[in-house]
């Protein structure tokens, strides 16, 4: 439904995006994710044929922005970072006028905006003027302004940034409902927001992607090797000896011993399930399990990891040979690092 | 054609909810009141002091003695007013963002550029309008001939078409609406100097400074003579003032 190959933007000698490519299938949400100056704003900017790129090609609905951009228009609804309000005009005026530009007749226009301002929840402030609303509400009377002539595509910069949390929850239902019908592209520095919503989740950074893959996926394959964490009652007895010795284990780092026991982290060696055999070792020593869980890098630590400047230190795959559990967690994602870009 | 019509609208309300289009419409009709009363004042002494000597007032002609000049004075006015009514019509859209929505909806640049354009025009006009009451209580009082009336104010609506055409371009290439109205003001100015210029320079130079002149095509007009050359120069500066709007909202794109 949507394709991007090889887009660059260049404002002067400044290229704000840098050979971008990927697609969206029909009915998909994709995230869009970045830090501030990513070049996020910048390529939706492309897409919606607001601006357009300075090398390669995109095409929405099979039109290409360059060469058919009413086209493309007609099959867009795009919110942008700041929702493009008339201070002087009421919300119902603005919804009227922006659904007169999309060539939406005065018959099918009534019923429609009924039904939008419903669905994003603006009709109590119907009669306000867009100058006076709060920023929630604008960025809700920007949702609808998206959303109002039905087209295929929605691209929303940011749709949720301002909202309150009860908003949040009730924009992002809304969009994955719009998702069945729709497809969506949605930039946002939220990462759970991607988690939650997205099918997909495209990570640009200085322009360029940095990574491209569901949200499981990004997680999960950031492991090949696993990091466990036990709580356990070990009534005093160090336990870093006896866990050492449970095949597989490449690293353990124990905690002080507090009330719920002490916490351990254990590295595992490449896709090895320790997990059984770990749970066997501490009831054998007579200790007792309070708590195992297999620890996942949130999104958050991947972004990180993808989006910081410095290569990290060190060789991921040697991080068995290490003592230090805590180091080899920030190596880790060095090789992930490398398989994104696959 | 809809979306030039939802876009004039939508100029058109805009400038009746903010103070602009009252603003600007009571200035003109205080400055345009008193240069009717003015040139009304001037007539009647006139006329009394022609009766002084041919015993008896005479009757002159309220065309040129009145009509004419309040209609020249009416053609300063404009080019003092109406880049007010132009200076946000882009700058606004810029500095708010909203020109994301126009530009990301399916409309034509020139769509968009004939919309404000008539946006514009119809609140001008509208403000013409006002002063057909003026022009009536002429025809109460008076003899004038209708048919120069009607030239002048054709005319008058061709000069200030093309005033908002440059308004509109000025308009165009900053995202501030003080930039925007000063500019074209200058601008206006500039054009009006140039028939002061043309008076003094050599008989080439003159004559293309006086064609250039915005006001100096006006002249005619207000004599009741319609030249289509004065026509097609008036229309030829709107079609160019909005091309070069377009070329101009089209390289903001390109650069960003
Ligand atoms: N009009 C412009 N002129 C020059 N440079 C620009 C312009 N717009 C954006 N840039 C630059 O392009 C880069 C990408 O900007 P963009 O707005 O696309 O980032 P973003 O990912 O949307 O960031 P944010 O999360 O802050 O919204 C930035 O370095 C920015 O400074
Ligand atoms: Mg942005």
């Amino acid at each position: 439904m949507i394709e991007v190959q090889h887009v660059t933007k260049r404002y002067g000698p400044v290229a704000a995006v840098s050979d971008v490519s990927f697609r969206v299938e029909a009915g998909q949400i994709l995230g869009f994710l970045g830090p501030n100056g990513a070049g996020k704003t910048t390529t939706m900017r492309v897409l919606t044929g607001y601006l357009p790129p300075t090398e390669g090609t995109a095409t929405v609905a099979g039109f290409d922005v360059l060469k058919d951009p009413i086209e493309v228009k007609r099959r867009t609804g795009y919110l942008p970072e700041t929702p493009p309000l008339y201070p002087d005009m009421t919300v119902r005026e603005y919804l009227t006028f922006v659904a007169r530009i999309n060539g939406l007749s005065a018959a099918e226009r009534g019923n429609r905006l009924d039904q939008v301002m419903e669905r994003t929840s603006v009709g109590d402030v119907a009669d306000r003027h867009c100058g006076k609303l709060s920023k929630g509400y604008r960025q809700r009377v920007g949702l609808a302004q998206a959303i109002l002539h039905n087209p295929d595509v929605l691209i929303l910069d940011e749709p949720t940034a301002g909202l309150d949390p009860k908003q949040i929850i009730e924009t992002r239902e809304l969009i994955k409902e719009l998702a069945g019908d729709h497809t969506i592209i949605l930039s946002t520095h939220i990462l759970p927001e991607v988690a939650q919503t997205c099918e997909r989740v495209v990570i640009i950074n200085k322009g360029r992607v940095v990574a491209e893959d569901s949200p499981d996926n990004l997680t999960g394959r950031l492991h090949g090797a696993v990091t466990v964490q036990l709580q356990v009652d070990t009534g005093g007895a160090d336990p870093t000896a006896a866990l050492h010795a449970v095949p597989g284990v490449a690293a353990v780092s124990v905690g002080e011993p507090g009330d719920e026991g002490r916490t351990i982290e254990i590295q595992s060696a490449q896709d090895v399930d320790i997990r059984r055999d770990l749970a066997n070792a501490v009831v054998s020593n007579g200790w007792g399990l309070l708590e195992m869980r297999r620890a996942r890098l949130s999104l958050e630590e991947i972004f990180l990891q993808l989006t910081t400047a410095e290569e990290p230190a060190g060789d991921g795959e040697n991080a068995a040979d290490e003592e230090n559990a805590a180091d080899e967690d920030l190596d880790e994602p060095a090789a992930a690092t490398e398989s994104a870009d696959e | 054609m809809n979306n030039i019509l939802a876009i004039a609208h939508r100029e058109l309300r805009s400038y009746f909810v903010s103070p602009i289009a009252y603003v600007v419409v009571g200035l003109f009709a205080l400055l345009y009141g008193y240069f009717y009363i003015a040139s009304l004042a001037f007539m009647v002494q006139f006329s009394a002091q022609a009766g002084m000597f041919g015993g008896g007032p005479q009757t002159v002609n309220v065309n040129e003695f009145m009509i004419r000049p309040l209609l020249s004075n009416t053609a300063i006015i404009l080019l003092f007013i109406l880049p007010f009514l132009t200076a946000r019509a882009y700058a606004e859209e810029k500095r708010s963002g909203t020109i994301e929505l126009l530009l990301t909806s399916p409309l034509s640049d020139l769509e968009i550029i004939l919309g404000k354009f008539l946006g514009a025009l119809a609140l001008f006009l509208l403000m013409l309008a006002v002063t057909a009451v003026h022009m009536g209580i002429l025809f109460w009082y008076g003899d004038p001939e209708l048919g120069s009336i009607l030239t002048g104010y054709l005319g008058l609506a061709l000069m200030g078409g093309s005033f908002i055409a440059l308004g509109l371009l000025v308009s165009s290439a900053t995202r501030n609406q003080v930039v925007a109205g000063v500019g074209t003001f200058s601008l206006l100015l500039l054009f009006w100097v140039l028939s002061w210029m043309s008076d003094s320079a050599g008989p080439t130079a003159g004559a293309i400074l006086s064609y250039l002149s915005i006001l100096e095509h006006f002249d005619d007009f207000s004599k009741g003579v319609v030249d289509t050359a004065h026509v097609a120069y008036y229309l030829s500066f709107i079609a160019f003032g909005l091309f070069l709007t377009a070329k101009s909202v089209d390289s903001e794109r390109w650069r960003g």
